[in-house]
This record gives C-alpha cells, sequence and structure tokens, in this order.
C-alpha cells in the first residue's frame, strides 16, 4: 500500500467523514472524551424499512450472512443489499458456538482456507474498529493411541505444506504448556502426544457478529432482524426474489447462509442437500484464576476446553447422538462431559458448572461446508457449517461476496461445491473436525 | 433424554438406541446409476418437523425399528417393526418421549 503523507492524510480525512454518517468510531480518546462528557455511546443498530427489492438479499444474521453482507460492501461497493433474519443478529449458531479458531486441518483445501480465515480474523478488529478480542493461545488436540498420534503427524505433514506453524509435540512439551493436565502413564487415557497449533485460539463470538453489522451497516446494508424468510420465488430456474413475515422483496441474487436451518430454506427453492441437523452443546463452569492458557482437544475423549478471559472454563464435545431442532441441553451431556473432562484434568473436580446450552448444527457427510452456485440460478448456497464454521465466517464472507459481486467461484472455495457429492469427489475433513470444532 | 417406545421391548432411554437415519427407498444396486446412488447416499430431507426414521435397539432386542418423531419437540407418534404398517404396539404405550414437558429434548 502506498503511505505517502499525502494518502495518509486521504484515508483521514475520509475516515472522519465516514465517521460523521456512520456510528461513533470506537477509540480510547472518545471512551475519555464521552467519560469526561457523560455523553452517551448512539445506538449501534437501526431498524430500517424494508424495501420492496435489493440487488441481493441474504438469509441469516450470523457470522456467515453478516460477513458476505460486509465483503460484498467494503470490496466490491455493493451496498443495496438486506441480511434477513428470522430471529436477531447472532441467535444461531454464531452466539451459541465455543469460537475456537484454528487452520490445522487434514485435506490441503480445508488448511488453505481456514488459514485465510485466520489471517482475516488477525486484522478483523480493526478493519470493523470493534475489539474482537482474538487471542491466540495456541491448539493442542492430544493424542491417546497409536492411531491418532498416525493422524496428527498426518496433520502436522500437510499442515506444514501449507506454510501452517503445526507440529506435533511429546508429553514434556505438554504439560509445560498445560500443567494441570494430567500426562501420567497411568492416567486411564494416557497422553502419548499431542498436535500443537500455535496461532489457534479463541475469538469474542459477539463482538465478530456485532461488528460485522455495525461495519456493514455503517457502508449502507440493511439488516432486518425478525424477518422470516417464508418462500423463494423461482422462475425458469432463476431465483427473482423472496416472501418474508414482512412482506415481499425481489432480489436476482439470495444467499442461503440458515447453518442448521439450512434444509429448511433450501426446500423453499426446491434445492436438495446432504445435510442432517444435529444439536451441539456446550457448558460453561464459575470463572476461576486463569491457570489454563491453551485451547485442549481430546478427540477419543470426546471433549475440549478452554478458559475465558473472564475465567471460566467452557466445554464442548461432539454432537448429540440423533438430529433434532431442538435448542434444550441435557444431562446426560453434562454427565458425561463431566467424566471425560475429569479424566484430563482431575485437579477441577471441585468446580461447578454454570450453564449449559446447545445450538444447530448442519452436518455434511464429508465435515467440509457446501458453498457456491445451486441448479437454480442466482440462489447460492454457504452452508454445511456443522460444528465448525465459525471461524470460517471471514473467508465464507468473502468468497461469498466475490461470488455475488462477479458471478465467478474463487478457487478458494471452488472444491466444496455441491455437486462434489453426486459426482463423488467428497473432502474428508472428519479426522480434524468431528470433535475439534 | 427422550424415550422411545420399541414395539419389542416398551419404552427405553434413547441410550439405548442406535439413531440409523431418514427412511428412504434403496435404489436396485445392480441398476442405479452412480449419480442415483449417491442421491441416496447423501441426499436427506432433513425435515424441521415429522419425520419417519430407523432406529436400531442397541441394547434391547438388537432389531430395526421405524418410528415417526417431530424434530423440533422431539415427540414421537409411533414406532413398529421395521416394515410392518398397521399400528404399532407402542401406541397403546403413551408415546410421548418424555414425562412432563411437550419438548422432549432433555431435562436441564
Ligand atoms: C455449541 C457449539 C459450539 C461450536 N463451537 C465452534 C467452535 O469452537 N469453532 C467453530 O469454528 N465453530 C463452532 N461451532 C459452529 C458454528 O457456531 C457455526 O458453524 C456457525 O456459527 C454458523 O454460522 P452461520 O452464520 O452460518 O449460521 P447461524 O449463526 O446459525 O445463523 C443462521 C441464522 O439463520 C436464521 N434463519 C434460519 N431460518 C431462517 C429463515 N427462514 N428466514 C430468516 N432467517 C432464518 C437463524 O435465525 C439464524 O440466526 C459451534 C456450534 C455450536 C452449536
Ligand atoms: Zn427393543
Amino acid at each position: 500500500m502506498n503511505d505517502s503523507p499525502l494518502s495518509v492524510v486521504g484515508r483521514r480525512v475520509r475516515s472522519l467523514r465516514s465517521a460523521r454518517r456512520g456510528p461513533a468510531r470506537y477509540s480510547a480518546f472518545d471512551l475519555v472524551r464521552r467519560g469526561a462528557l457523560g455523553k452517551d455511546w448512539p445506538r449501534s443498530f437501526t431498524q430500517p424499512d424494508l424495501k420492496s427489492s435489493y440487488d441481493a438479499v441474504i438469509i441469516g444474521a450470523g457470522v456467515h450472512g453478516l460477513a458476505t453482507a460486509y465483503y460484498l460492501a467494503a470490496n466490491h461497493g455493493m451496498t443495496n443489499v438486506a441480511v434477513l433474519d428470522k430471529a436477531y443478529i447472532g441467535g444461531g449458531g454464531s452466539g451459541r458456538n465455543t469460537a475456537i479458531v484454528r487452520s490445522n486441518y487434514l485435506t490441503p483445501e480445508g488448511v488453505r482456507f481456514y488459514d485465510r480465515s485466520v489471517k482475516l480474523y488477525e486484522n478483523l478488529a480493526v478493519d470493523l474498529n470493534y475489539n474482537v478480542m482474538f487471542s491466540q493461545r495456541g491448539h493442542l488436540t492430544l493424542a491417546h493411541n497409536d492411531s491418532s498420534l498416525r493422524t496428527m503427524r498426518w496433520r502436522a505433514e500437510v499442515n506444514k505444506l501449507q506454510g501452517i506453524d503445526s507440529e506435533v509435540i511429546g508429553p514434556d512439551h505438554i504439560s509445560k504448556l498445560v500443567p494441570y493436565l494430567d500426562v501420567s502413564p497411568e492416567a486411564r487415557y494416557p497422553v502419548l502426544g499431542a498436535l500443537y497449533h500455535p496461532p489457534g485460539g479463541t475469538i469474542r463470538h459477539d463482538a465478530v457478529n456485532w461488528g460485522y453489522a455495525r461495519a456493514a451497516e455503517h457502508m449502507g446494508v440493511h439488516i432486518h432482524q425478525y424477518t422470516e424468510v417464508t418462500a423463494i420465488h423461482v422462475e425458469a430456474d432463476r431465483v427473482t426474489g423472496v416472501s418474508t413475515n414482512r412482506g415481499d422483496i425481489s432480489a436476482p441474487v439470495v444467499v442461503n447462509c440458515t447453518a442448521g436451518w439450512a434444509s429448511t430454506v433450501c426446500d423453499l427453492a426446491g434445492v436438495r442437500l446432504p445435510l442432517i441437523t444435529h444439536p451441539l452443546q456446550a457448558a460453561v463452569t464459575e470463572p476461576v484464576k486463569m491457570f489454563l492458557h491453551a485451547v485442549v482437544v481430546s478427540g477419543s475423549l470426546h471433549v475440549y476446553v478452554s478458559q475465558t478471559d473472564r475465567g471460566e472454563l467452557v466445554f464442548g464435545a461432539s454432537v448429540d447422538p440423533y438430529p433434532s431442532y431442538s435448542m434444550r441441553g441435557s444431562l446426560e451431556f453434562t454427565e458425561e462431559l463431566a467424566g471425560h473432562v475429569l479424566e484430563l484434568m482431575p485437579s477441577i473436580a471441585k468446580l461447578r458448572v454454570l450453564r449449559q446450552w446447545a445450538g444447530l448444527c448442519d452436518m455434511t457427510p464429508d465435515y467440509s461446508p457446501i458453498m457456491g452456485v445451486t441448479p437454480v440460478d442466482g440462489f447460492l448456497l454457504d452452508v454445511g457449517w456443522g460444528t465448525y464454521g465459525y471461524k470460517a465466517g471471514p473467508v465464507a464472507g468473502e468468497a461469498m461476496a466475490e461470488l455475488v459481486a462477479t458471478g465467478k467461484t474463487p478457487e478458494i472455495i471452488s472444491s466444496f461445491d455441491l455437486a462434489r457429492f453426486a459426482e463423488g469427489r467428497l473432502v474428508g475433513e472428519k479426522g480434524a473436525a468431528a470433535v475439534g470444532h | 433424554m427422550i424415550r422411545i417406545p420399541c414395539p419389542h421391548c416398551s419404552a427405553r432411554n434413547s441410550a439405548e438406541f442406535r439413531h440409523v437415519g431418514e427412511a428412504a427407498p434403496r435404489p436396485d444396486p445392480s441398476t442405479a446409476t452412480p449419480e442415483q446412488w449417491r442421491v441416496y447416499l447423501y441426499e436427506r430431507s432433513n425435515p424441521a418437523g415429522w419425520t419417519t426414521e430407523t432406529w436400531f435397539h442397541t441394547m434391547g432386542c438388537r432389531r430395526f425399528i421405524s418410528v415417526e418423531r417431530h424434530t423440533v419437540t422431539n415427540e414421537i407418534r409411533s414406532a413398529r417393526p421395521v416394515g410392518s404398517t398397521g399400528p404399532g404396539p407402542a401406541e397403546a404405550l403413551s408415546a410421548r418421549g418424555d414425562a412432563g414437558s411437550p419438548d422432549a429434548g432433555g431435562q436441564a
């Protein structure tokens, strides 16, 4: 980028000008100023009227829909765009996930894709003027037997070839990174090694959702909450618009970003998907002093744990054993989880679980997403995010925006097309995504 | 925990069963094209509502059963031996997944 003094001044002036139009810019200076003057912060989101036509309609105001809208406006200047959600911003998986971000996947396609997302997350706080609290604290996937150790080595090699910081480490190194982990050979499931991924970590998901929404709206995108899509209009295999509980909209492009509900929305357009919706549960404990400085995953024990900046331990596991659209937690989940967590960290036996919850996950047969075109012209997919899609929000939004704006499927998502199932080109990520989301 | 009224064993916790999947007609392997076969393998209706699905009673009679379940409330309307069409004994047992709440998804 050209950083001559003139262009710096130009950027300043531009950002000041846009600041006057849109919401207040968040800064330390403004914090002090508003504190001293006792001034309130203006509302972040408005409630625009629903127009009868947009250049693109995005269904779902989770991280995928919001990021797609943001990059449409920011990278392609397309701002006559609506994001519709039947509930509220981040009310789906995007507000319910455990916010793990990493790129140490198993296939080269997957690794390249998720790595681009990590790169975008690294600059997101600046890009959105919103503190997204990306904490690259390191990510460990434990191996308790020879076959999982072999998968870890395989992943490490694929990762290194793609330039990702990822290596297999032994129990000594692990206990330096995570002192409270039971790595003794007497453990019921002894820890033989781990795949260590230093750039992995966690992010504050609500901040990412709100940051994208605020920045997109700032550039002119309409975000309509409590607006449910009830029909999708298709004429001669071409999408022409949608009906909602607040009125009809005509649009030449409609993007399905509804994750757990994706099958129900595709039904409206007559498109069949290879998705199964499963609930996924998570839980947090009461806050305690910081002691766990990395994300720890055990595939064999079906559990992962990290500690938030507030001190709570966040636990997750694999999906519930049968498909459902119910978002209720269950006692057997907490029981099983607690048992497995204590195998790993016996010392936290006295910690109490504060709350648990569930979200819906749109599982694909190969644990990779489904992105791009469908048999209905103009009706696009950004679904199949299963238990691992939060981290993909930025890269998916960037790629889907490019597809909407140019009509061409970007290279980085080309292997995730819907046609791969009929053509037998699956992108198998189960070994890297079944438990460690 | 939902309870599944097994027509052979009566109502049992779902943890005793394995969910096999949505019931779908299987194409004839000797005549199906690879595309038809893959549609059978991968495509799902995945409805938010009533669905007919197969479960296997792993820790009971070890038989496959056909269950009608509402995927939003987890209410179970019927459970009968796979392949049978008449009302199974399940209808006689109260076909509710869980005592108490209409959403039988869990207790916590
Ligand atoms: C407990 C849990 C833990 C997870 N942990 C991780 C993790 O650590 N790392 C990770 O990367 N991923 C994780 N995930 C997965 C991740 O949360 C999802 O893949 C991701 O949030 C999907 O985002 P989305 O924007 O596609 O969909 P969502 O955020 O689910 O948004 C879909 C939206 O569509 C709306 N909608 C549905 N139907 C309609 C309609 N007819 N009209 C209008 N709007 C509609 C819904 O209201 C919803 O807001 C986890 C998920 C869960 C449940
Ligand atoms: Zn039985």
